[in-house]
């Protein structure tokens, strides 16, 4: 038997896991509606002062967007496992990472996507100044599908065992520290009025460099879970 | 085979290496001590106060060594991961994974001194300042190898999961350091660079001597936790039983 080519295995697998997806669309909810209560508990916490809002809005909305993405990712690669259809796609003959790769841009599409299409609606409850919404839309375009790559790294590896949505957020938050350093001061800069193509500039650069390097670190992790 | 590829390949069996390191281990812990019993006595009673800091300056002989540990303890688990990754050696498994608790303690002791430190220079125990959040992320990512490890069941699948998580979070140390560092700081620059360093010969001495004390001391604990890491995990194997028939003669 002939192996397909990689574009058509590609292409076959985005679709089955848009198909997936779309069948589970209430699961899909949760992480967004997650992302709505945590970022409403802000105001209540820290007190309705619009300046004060202002002022931690970038932080407040990528900390929130960090916390949904994580609570997609547990289930990036669990089901599949659990039933066996993983196992039956590493011993397919297709590449792991390219299964890896599909499976991450579809969770971008599914996950991180509306993260950025609702941002803007965030930024007007967090009170973030006009100038700084177009950052904030631009850093999240660039920074979720980092989020997605270096998360699936976490979920592979976790993706055995028995309780790891709990390590998986210990494995994954500290490698995030980059992202949310450069994402947030790129808004606050805009915000000031000071130029941030820099901080994009770098956050572009490591989603460069996630894209290239992340898919084979999880297919590796893939390979040790299913050992 | 030549001589060096002889060694090779014999520190990568288990009862070997068991042998081996446990004659290495004594040698190290001498090594530990002498040098850290001079490095103390001239840290500690020959070097002079610091103008500005005074006496609280001898945190530095514990602090700075110990900051250097943590991040080369990291680097080292990556190395030796990437080994264990590759040619499947299960000593380097087993070595990578122990190194782990030592790394994170020396990274809770260049905190825990920093923090002291930081209370009469700086005014306060804890500043959200670049090395120190730094060092900090880094404590997680060791608590994250470790968390890791002790989720699995199965010792070696276990130990190559940690082995991977330790090469990602070794690739991803120096942009989390660098962002952080351009995010915030108020800590000193390095006194130290390729072309010599600016700290007076009587303060660079037991620095020095420090820094090489801990390093035998590394050794000398990791020796000890990969025998004991080996022993548990080839219980059932006749090499160990023989070895604990021989001890119980």
């Amino acid at each position: 038997m002939s192996r397909p080519a990689l574009a058509t295995a590609f292409v076959a697998l985005l679709r089955r896991d848009f198909l997936l997806a779309y069948r589970r669309r209430t699961e899909l909810l949760q992480p967004l509606v997650f992302l709505l209560v945590v970022i409403t508990l802000f105001p209540l916490g820290v007190g309705p002062s619009p300046q004060l809002l202002a002022n931690i809005a970038p932080g407040v909305i990528w900390i929130a967007a960090l916390l949904a993405t994580v609570l997609s990712l547990d289930s990036l690669f669990r089901s599949d496992y659990e039933d066996g259809t993983l196992e039956q796609m590493a011993l397919s003959g297709q590449p792991l990472a390219l299964i890896a790769l599909a499976r991450i841009v579809v969770h971008w599409l599914v996950a991180g996507l509306p993260i950025v299409l609702l941002s803007p609606l965030l930024a007007l409850w967090m009170n973030l100044p006009d100038a700084g919404v177009p950052v904030l839309v631009k850093s999240l375009v660039i920074g979720t599908p980092v989020l997605s790559l270096i998360g699936a790294i976490g979920a592979a590896l976790t993706v055995s065992l028995k309780r790891g949505g709990q390590l998986l957020s210990l494995l994954v938050f500290p490698l995030y520290v980059p992202l949310l350093i450069l994402a947030t001061s790129a808004v606050s800069a805009a915000v000031a009025g000071l130029p941030y193509n820099g901080q994009l500039g770098l956050i572009l650069a490591g989603m460069i460099a996630a894209l290239t390097l992340a898919p084979f670190a999880t297919a590796a992790a893939l390979k040790l879970s299913l050992s | 085979m030549n001589r060096f590829v002889l060694f090779f390949h014999k520190t990568g069996s288990p009862p070997w290496f068991y042998r081996f390191a446990g004659k290495l281990t004594p040698w190290l812990w001498a090594g530990f001590v002498v040098l850290s019993a001079c490095g103390l006595y001239l840290g500690l009673f020959r070097s002079p106060p610091d103008y500005q800091q005074g006496e609280s300056v001898r945190i530095m002989y514990l602090h700075v060594p110990a900051a250097w540990m943590s991040m080369m303890i990291f680097a080292l688990m990556a190395v030796m991961g990437f080994i264990a990754l590759v040619w499947r050696i299960r000593i380097m498994e087993v070595l990578t994974i122990s190194s782990a608790p030592v790394g994170a303690a020396f990274t809770l002791i260049a905190l825990i001194t920093g923090s002291l430190w930081g209370r009469p220079t700086w005014g306060t125990y804890w500043v959200w300042d670049a090395r120190l959040t730094s060092e900090l992320v880094l404590l997680f990512l060791y608590i994250g190898v470790i968390a890791l490890y002790n989720a699995y069941d199965e010792p070696r699948k276990a130990a190559r999961a940690a082995a991977l998580m330790a090469i990602v979070g070794a690739i991803n140390l120096p942009i989390i350091h660098f962002s952080v560092l351009w995010w915030n700081t108020l800590h000193q620059g390095s006194s130290f660079s390729a072309t010599g360093s600016s700290i007076h010969p009587s303060m660079l001495w037991p620095l020095l001597l420090m820094a090489g004390a801990f390093k035998f001391y590394y050794g000398a604990n990791l020796l000890g936790r990969a025998r004991l890491r080996l022993l548990k995990q080839d219980h059932r194997k006749r090499w160990v039983q023989e070895l604990l028939a021989g001890e119980s003669d």
